[in-house]
């Protein structure tokens, strides 16, 4: 039995409404730190997405800093026009170039945690009219961890989710809604 | 507060890897990575690997050991920082707002920009300056940890391409003039004014090994010690507070905060929720 250690969850064109989806159905029993890459503008209006989201989960939602430590009742968001890494239990930022035209990118986020967390590492791709975030989910596969693909048929865009089907072998395709409960499956 | 994991498998062959090169980079050339932040180094060194055609970190440490023009690469590869001008235009209004009046008391001011990399920073610091009148009585010292860069950087010329991105960010940070009377095109070049760099010093400075070398009423240190461990980190801002005068402003990138470090108590923040702060201790 996997001790799970992060989720982490990619979206980019449409993640607002799939992000508050996802999140209504997150209580306690999914007891893990979840980690966000949304593609994003510049932060003309700071933290109102993290206010969004806010309304859909009781946990507190926050952009992640430099060198702060994951834990596990909170819901964290890469800051706009950083890219956002894990690593040793902590978060790391850089502002290296961009990856496939997007700062944050899903793929560095992913990659980082599957290299810090191996098998205990769950991705999540949801909506996004790109192909970030299939080379991390892959990625994530490689070393053992375990990948969920919104279900592209139910995506306000299809292109992100199957490009990471293409890269990866999913162990579950679903519709957002259903998304909970299957990580409840995980974590019990 | 509860931690998840500390443990970030140190033993796996890629990190084993990495930490014997770095340790050869510093016994062959002194260049000290050895305490830089893993996770982003990991895709720094994954790409000189690739554009070497090479197939592992082992293989890039038998070249770098052997050959130093490969060393001098992945140097510019590892002090380069991707920044824009006048990044987080919102940081450079602040500046205007907060640390222009006390720029402005003085007869004299120094401000060093610590990591300038390819020196974004430092024209849209000097333009601040001009255009507040406060530039000819303003030095600037420039470092980075590379020659190559710092080159670049004295040269002061940046791709035309990114123009039209760095003018919005400059009128968004409060700028006063055309932002195109700061520089000519020339080919696919921004060329800019040799005036704004008359009072500023480029010179070699590695955060990680050398000494302070001056006493400033600015430090700008933003996006640079997100790229290293908590104790380097710990280590540079022990020496940005020993080389910042009394009420010195000390500026941060703005996920960066003096939070949890030892001088904490010595700061005050000036402009929540820009990560400027004054030392008052």
């Amino acid at each position: 039995m996997t001790e799970y250690a992060l989720i982490v969850i990619g979206a980019s064109w449409g993640g607002l409404h799939a992000i508050s989806t996802l999140l209504d159905g997150i209580d306690e029993k999914i007891d893990l730190p979840i980690v966000i890459a949304q593609h994003r503008g510049a932060d003309l209006s700071p933290g109102a997405l993290e206010r969004l989201l806010q309304h859909h989960v009781a946990r507190p939602v926050v952009q992640a800093s430099d060198k702060e430590q994951l834990q596990r009742t909170r819901v964290y968001l890469a800051p706009p026009d950083y890219h956002l890494l894990v690593s040793d239990g902590a978060f790391a930022l850089s502002t290296d170039e961009r990856v496939q035209y997007a700062r944050p990118s899903i793929d560095v986020l992913f990659e980082s945690a599957a290299d810090a967390y191996r098998e205990r590492t769950i991705g999540i791709v949801l909506t996004g009219s790109n192909a970030d975030g299939a080379a991390g989910l892959r990625r994530i596969k490689e070393h053992g961890g375990v990948a969920i693909v919104q279900d592209p048929r139910t995506a306000e865009a299809a292109s992100m989710p199957t490009a990471a089907l293409a890269a990866a072998a999913a162990d579950a395709i679903l519709p957002v809604a259903e998304m909970p409960a299957f990580l409840r499956g995980l974590v019990a | 507060m509860e931690v998840v994991g500390e443990h970030g498998r140190r033993d796996d062959i890629e990190s084993v890897e990495v930490d014997l090169l770095l340790e050869g980079i510093f016994r062959r050339y002194g260049f000290d990575f050895r305490e830089y932040a893993p996770a982003s180094l990991k895709r720094r060194l994954w790409r000189r690997v690739n554009a070497e055609h090479l197939e592992t970190i082992s293989a890039l440490q038998e070249r770098i050991l052997r050959d130093p023009a490969c060393m001098e690469r992945l140097l510019l590869d590892l002090s380069i920082s991707v920044t824009a001008m006048f990044r987080d235009p919102t940081f450079y209004v602040a500046f205007r707002e907060r640390a222009v009046p006390m720029l402005r008391s003085y007869p004299f001011a120094r401000v060093w920009v610590a990591g300038c990399s390819t020196g974004e920073e430092v024209y849209s610091l000097a333009i601040l300056l001009a255009e507040e009148g406060l530039l000819d009585r303003t030095r600037i010292y420039a470092t980075d940890i590379n020659e190559a860069v710092i080159e670049r950087a004295r040269a002061g010329v940046f791709p035309l391409e990114k123009m039209q991105e760095y003018t919005q960010n400059y009128i968004r940070a409060g700028g006063t003039r055309a932002f195109s009377e700061y520089y000519l095109a020339k080919y696919d070049g921004a060329v800019f004014s040799r005036s704004l760099v008359d009072n500023v010093v480029f010179a070699r400075h590695n955060l990680a090994m050398d000494r302070t070398f001056n006493e400033f009423n600015v430090i700008c240190c933003r996006n640079v010690m997100i790229y290293f461990e908590r104790s380097l980190q710990d280590h540079v801002h022990d020496l940005l507070y020993e080389s910042l005068a009394n009420f010195g402003i000390l500026a941060l990138g703005h996920k960066e905060s003096i939070k949890f470090t030892r001088h904490e108590d010595a700061y005050e923040e000036i402009a929540p929720p820009e990560r400027l702060y004054r030392k008052v201790a």
